[in-house]
């Protein structure tokens, strides 16, 4: 069940930006940074409600983060924990870039 | 314990300032207070009297928060005057028949003004200037007449000239003396205040004495003068000196002045022991101060004393600083060289208008008075080394000479003042008072007006309080860290400064150059911010969307359940018929929750991202645009009906705030800005809540600034007065590029201002005198903003590309999925609770 499924085309991301993806009926916010790509889940903890992807990206130090849209908890992109409150985490899932495609497994 | 009885007579400037200063202290609940209030409203605010003109209404003047007197238990007798006192019984009674007992008295009775015993000095059209009565009587005559004469050059004298020549009459001023403000000044500042009063087209009439005043020819008095002149006009207005009001004292057996004043001591006692006398009625060491700080210090002695403190009232200081009819005047201790061996420097700038000069000890170490006219600049650097004895430098006219290379400087930091220092007078606030509240925690201007009220009286100590301030802050290690975040150590104003210098477009290239890492969200949106307001950038190129905040990157406000709100521009709050079908039409079609917001708009509520495209294409085909509710921008300008409709209105709103609106609508600036556009000064559209104000007076446009409602309300400011539509349009956008270019990330108009150094007076002299020589650049970049103008909608509608940026899913067509529930009609979003219960329907199902 837990294989790399492709998801969309290196073209249809936006550098330090996110997009949603529906990935086995999970929605997953992926970004794409210096070339690389970053899924976690899209669901937003604190503010209920599947807006992740649509966060603004970044560094705190040494990692990388985004910051919820709602009410502006950083999460880590590569652990998926929150930077203020470190009880708080959002799912992480594996991504890559293949021959310019996008693939996830979730 | 009984409580103590505390009769106050007179609820004036300074009685209202001694009650608060009474709620305020310690011993609070230990007073029953009582106070007579003769006049018809409750105290106010003298000192801005003359604003009364300029738009400002009696409500605007008061000095007291409302349900002050209630929420306290202070009985206030309104309209009722105290008209005897039975010292030994210690009674009071007043007209009304009111008696009661006290155990300790205030008079804080004023003074009243003086009229000179000319014959005809009670002829129609006769006034004095000192309550908002006399200001309404002048008013009625003003529009009668065309001339108004001033009788008396002082202070007061030429600030109501001011009035006079604001209210559309030819003013003379006809002073007795052979200058201007003998008092304060002497004749070489005097000779120039004239020629600079002159300009600014008031007559000036120096040695001259009234001696009759009879029925004129072409006005309707006539003032003949003892050198045979005489002078024609409509109104003639005493303000030759004010006497104290101690009548009422006189006839119960006080002891009075041999010219009048109730005699007080230093604690403030009358000649009976149980008797208080402050402010401009009573009588210290020979002086009645004429002067509002003097009196709040009085009271405050009062206060201590009751409190069971010592407290002593040792005379104060009569410097002046104040702003005539624009220009710029100040006097300092004895500026006319008194003192036989003392010896004085003069500056004097024939083409600038400036003269200055300053009195000092034979052996010129120390200051003993100076007089500052067309610029006082260096006012309170005067005012503190003559107040604190401090030691002169070894050439002292280095204080008044122009410092045009930056060499000498401050010769005096504020460092170099002792911690009683006496910084602001209107609220007697010390340099230790402003260290204690950097102690506790303050570390901007705005903090510390709030918590000391520095600065918030005349406004003449801000900048001083302000180099105080920072240096302690630096004094304490407060790295005054600017820096907007770890990835720029720079400000909002240098990033916008840089990039406009540069001409930096995108944040790749601003970071590599200035900053550091990938940036965070602060640096991100203060970047596209700027980016937009210094060249239109357009959130949904590539190159900006990293840039923008969920708001601005998906031209809608996100709501709680990451659906968005759709808000087209109605300007002036007019919509056609037709219009408003198609909006009924789209939020039917898409199941939209429909509200009218504060701000005179319908916002249509729960739309998912991938309809926005659809929904804003039929409304931009139905004409609408943009309401730019989700961007730091323009938002609203709120109108009344005005004019077209009002019985009331003088001008027609609606038709000002549409094309205010048209005129602003799109320009990013550093936070969000509201502006509302009033028909007359019943003021329905609230303009003086917003970020920018027009009110319509008989003369044209009021304009006010820097007001806004949201957490901290703070008033608009009258900015200019009776403008035409042309100047309103040419100082708004002076101002709001000048906001643009120089205030923090995230501050709004109002706390820009309020830490904005040199405050108002600042601010006007920038946009209406260019003192900084900027306006035209200020104005041509608005206008390139302007003319770059486009619809963030109509941009999403007409281009595809954009338009992609609105799908749910990068990989799946379908909607993602959204629960709501159905509440009066319409749908809202389900709360957890309904989802786990099941009860949340899917939109989807419902249409
Ligand atoms: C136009 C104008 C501009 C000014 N500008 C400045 C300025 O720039 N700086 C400055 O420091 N000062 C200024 N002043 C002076 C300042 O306003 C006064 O110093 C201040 O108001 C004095 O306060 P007070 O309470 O002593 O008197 P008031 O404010 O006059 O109050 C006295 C009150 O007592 C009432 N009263 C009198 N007798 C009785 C009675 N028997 N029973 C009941 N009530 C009674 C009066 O009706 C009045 O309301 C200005 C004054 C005017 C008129
Ligand atoms: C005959 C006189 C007046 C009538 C008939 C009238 C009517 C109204 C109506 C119908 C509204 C809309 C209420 C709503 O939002 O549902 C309103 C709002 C308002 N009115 Fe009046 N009004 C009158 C006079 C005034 C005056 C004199 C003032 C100001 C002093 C004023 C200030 C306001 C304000 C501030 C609002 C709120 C506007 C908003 O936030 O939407 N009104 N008025
Ligand atoms: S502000 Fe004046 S003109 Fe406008 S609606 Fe109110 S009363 Fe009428
Ligand atoms: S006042 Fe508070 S709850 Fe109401 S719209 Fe504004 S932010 Fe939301």
């Amino acid at each position: 069940m837990s294989e790399f499924q492709s998801v969309c085309s290196v073209n249809d991301l936006i550098p330090d930006a996110g997009v949603n993806a529906l990935v086995n009926g999970q929605q997953v916010a992926v970004f794409y940074i210096d070339g690389k790509v970053y899924a976690i889940g899209n669901y937003d903890p604190v503010g209920k409600a599947n807006v992740m992807s649509r966060g603004m990206t970044g560094n705190i130090g040494d990692a990388l983060v985004v910051a919820a849209p709602l009410y502006k908890e950083h999460y880590n992109l590569a652990t998926g924990v929150c930077i203020e409150n470190d009880a708080l985490s959002v799912p992480v899932y594996e991504a890559k870039i293949e021959n310019d495609v996008v693939f996830v497994k979730v | 314990m009984s409580k103590q009885k505390i009769v106050v007579i007179g609820n004036g400037m300074v009685g209202h300032n001694f009650i608060e200063k009474l709620v305020a202290s310690e011993g609070n609940q230990n007073f029953e207070v009582h106070t007579f209030c003769e006049e018809p409203r409750v105290a106010y605010d003298r000192v801005y009297l003359s604003s009364y003109f300029s738009g400002k209404t009696a409500e605007d003047l008061s000095l007291v928060t409302p349900g002050f007197y209630e929420e306290n238990n202070i009985k206030i007798y309104m309209n009722d005057k105290a008209v005897d006192i039975d010292l030994k019984a210690k009674t009071v009674a007043s007209e009304a028949g009111i008696i009661i007992g006290y155990d300790k008295l205030v008079m804080a009775t004023g003074s009243y003004p003086f009229v000179p015993p000319i014959k005809g000095n009670d002829r129609p059209g006769c006034l004095v200037y000192r309550t908002i009565e006399d200001l309404e009587k002048i008013q009625a005559e003003a529009d009668k007449g065309k001339v108004g004469v001033v009788v008396g050059g002082g202070l007061l004298g030429l600030e109501a000239a001011k009035a006079l020549s604001d209210l559309g009459l030819e003013t003379h001023v006809v002073e007795f003396a052979p200058r201007l403000m003998p008092v304060q000044l002497d004749d070489g500042g005097a000779a120039l205040l004239k020629r600079k009063i002159e300009n600014l087209g008031v007559r000036v009439h120096c040695s001259k004495a009234t001696t009759i005043i009879s029925e004129g020819e072409t006005c309707q008095n006539k003032m003949v003068f003892a050198d045979g002149e005489t002078l024609e006009t409509d109104i003639v207005l005493f303000s030759a000196g004010i006497r104290p009001r101690d009548d009422l004292a006189e006839k119960v057996g006080l002891t009075l002045g041999p010219r009048g004043g109730i005699l007080i001591d230093n604690q403030c006692q009358t000649s009976d022991p149980d008797v208080f006398a402050i402010g401009e009625c009573a009588l210290h060491d020979g002086i009645t101060y004429g002067l509002v700080a003097p009196g709040y210090a009085m009271a405050q002695v009062v206060v201590d004393q009751l409190n069971n403190k010592t407290a002593t009232f040792e005379g104060a200081d009569m410097s002046t600083k104040l702003k005539l009819m624009g220009v710029d005047v100040g006097s300092i201790g004895d500026p006319h060289g008194n003192d036989e061996d003392a010896l004085s420097y003069v500056y004097e700038n024939g083409p600038e208008e400036i003269y200055k000069k300053i009195v000092v000890t034979p052996d010129g170490k120390k200051l003993l008075g100076a007089v500052l006219v067309g610029d006082a600049e260096d006012f309170s650097n005067l005012l503190q080394i003559m107040l604190n004895d401090m030691d002169l430098p070894e050439h002292p006219d280095a204080l008044i000479l122009p410092n045009r290379d930056g060499g000498g400087g401050d010769l005096f930091g504020p460092d170099a003042l002792p911690e009683s220092a006496q910084l602001c007078s209107c609220y007697d606030v010390s340099k230790g008072d402003i260290i204690s509240a950097v102690e506790s925690g303050c570390c901007t201007m705005a903090d510390i007006k709030a918590s000391t009220q520095a600065g918030t009286g005349c406004g003449g100590c801000i900048q001083l309080v302000n180099n105080v301030l920072n240096s302690e802050l630096e004094k304490r290690g407060v790295e005054v860290n600017t820096d907007l975040c770890e990835h720029f150590a720079h400000t909002r104003q240098e990033l916008y400064h840089i990039c406009q210098v540069e001409e930096i477009k995108d944040f790749a290239t601003l970071i590599s150059k200035h900053g550091k890492g990938h940036g965070c969200d602060i640096c991100k949106q203060t970047t596209g911010n700027i980016f937009s307001s210094l060249w239109n950038a357009y959130a949904l190129e590539k190159d900006q969307i990293p840039l923008q905040d969920t708001n601005d990157g998906y031209l809608g406000n996100m709501q709680k359940d990451g659906t968005y709100s759709v808000i087209p521009r109605v300007p002036g709050g007019e919509i056609t018929p037709e219009k408003l079908i198609v909006l009924g039409e789209v939020a039917k079609k898409y199941k939209l929750y429909t509200k009218v917001n504060g701000g005179q708009r319908i916002v249509l509520f729960g739309a998912q991202i991938n309809d926005l495209p659809a929904i804003w294409k039929t409304l931009v085909e139905a004409g609408f645009e943009s309401g730019q509710a989700y961007a730091k921008a323009l938002r609203t300008v709120k109108s009344c009906v005005g004019s077209t409709w009002c019985r009331f209105g003088l001008d027609d709103s609606v038709t000002m705030a549409i094309e205010v609106e048209n005129r602003y609508k799109g320009l990013r600036s550093p936070h969000k800005m509201k502006m509302g556009v009033s028909g007359c000064t019943r003021e329905c559209a609230e303009a003086q809540a917003k970020d920018i104000g027009l009110i319509s007076t008989e003369n044209g446009w009021n304009l006010y600034v820097c007001g806004n409602g949201g957490m901290k309300p703070r008033h608009a400011d009258l900015f200019a007065t009776d403008l035409t539509k042309e100047e309103v349009f040419k100082y708004v956008d002076r101002l709001l590029m000048f906001y643009i270019k120089t205030a923090d990330r995230l501050q709004r108009t109002a706390t820009w201002l309020e830490n904005l150094e040199g405050g108002l007076a600042y601010l006007q002299d920038v946009v209406i005198n260019d003192s900084l020589n900027i306006a035209e650049e200020l104005e041509s970049q608005l206008q390139t903003l302007r003319e770059g103008y486009a619809c963030d909608w109509k941009r999403v509608v007409d281009n595809p590309e954009y338009a992609k940026r609105f799908r749910s899913f990068v990989n799946v067509d379908s909607p993602a999925e959204q629960l709501f529930v159905e509440e009066r009609g319409q749908l809202r979003p389900a709360t957890e609770d309904e989802k786990l219960k099941g009860i949340a329907v899917e939109v989807k199902e419902l249409v």
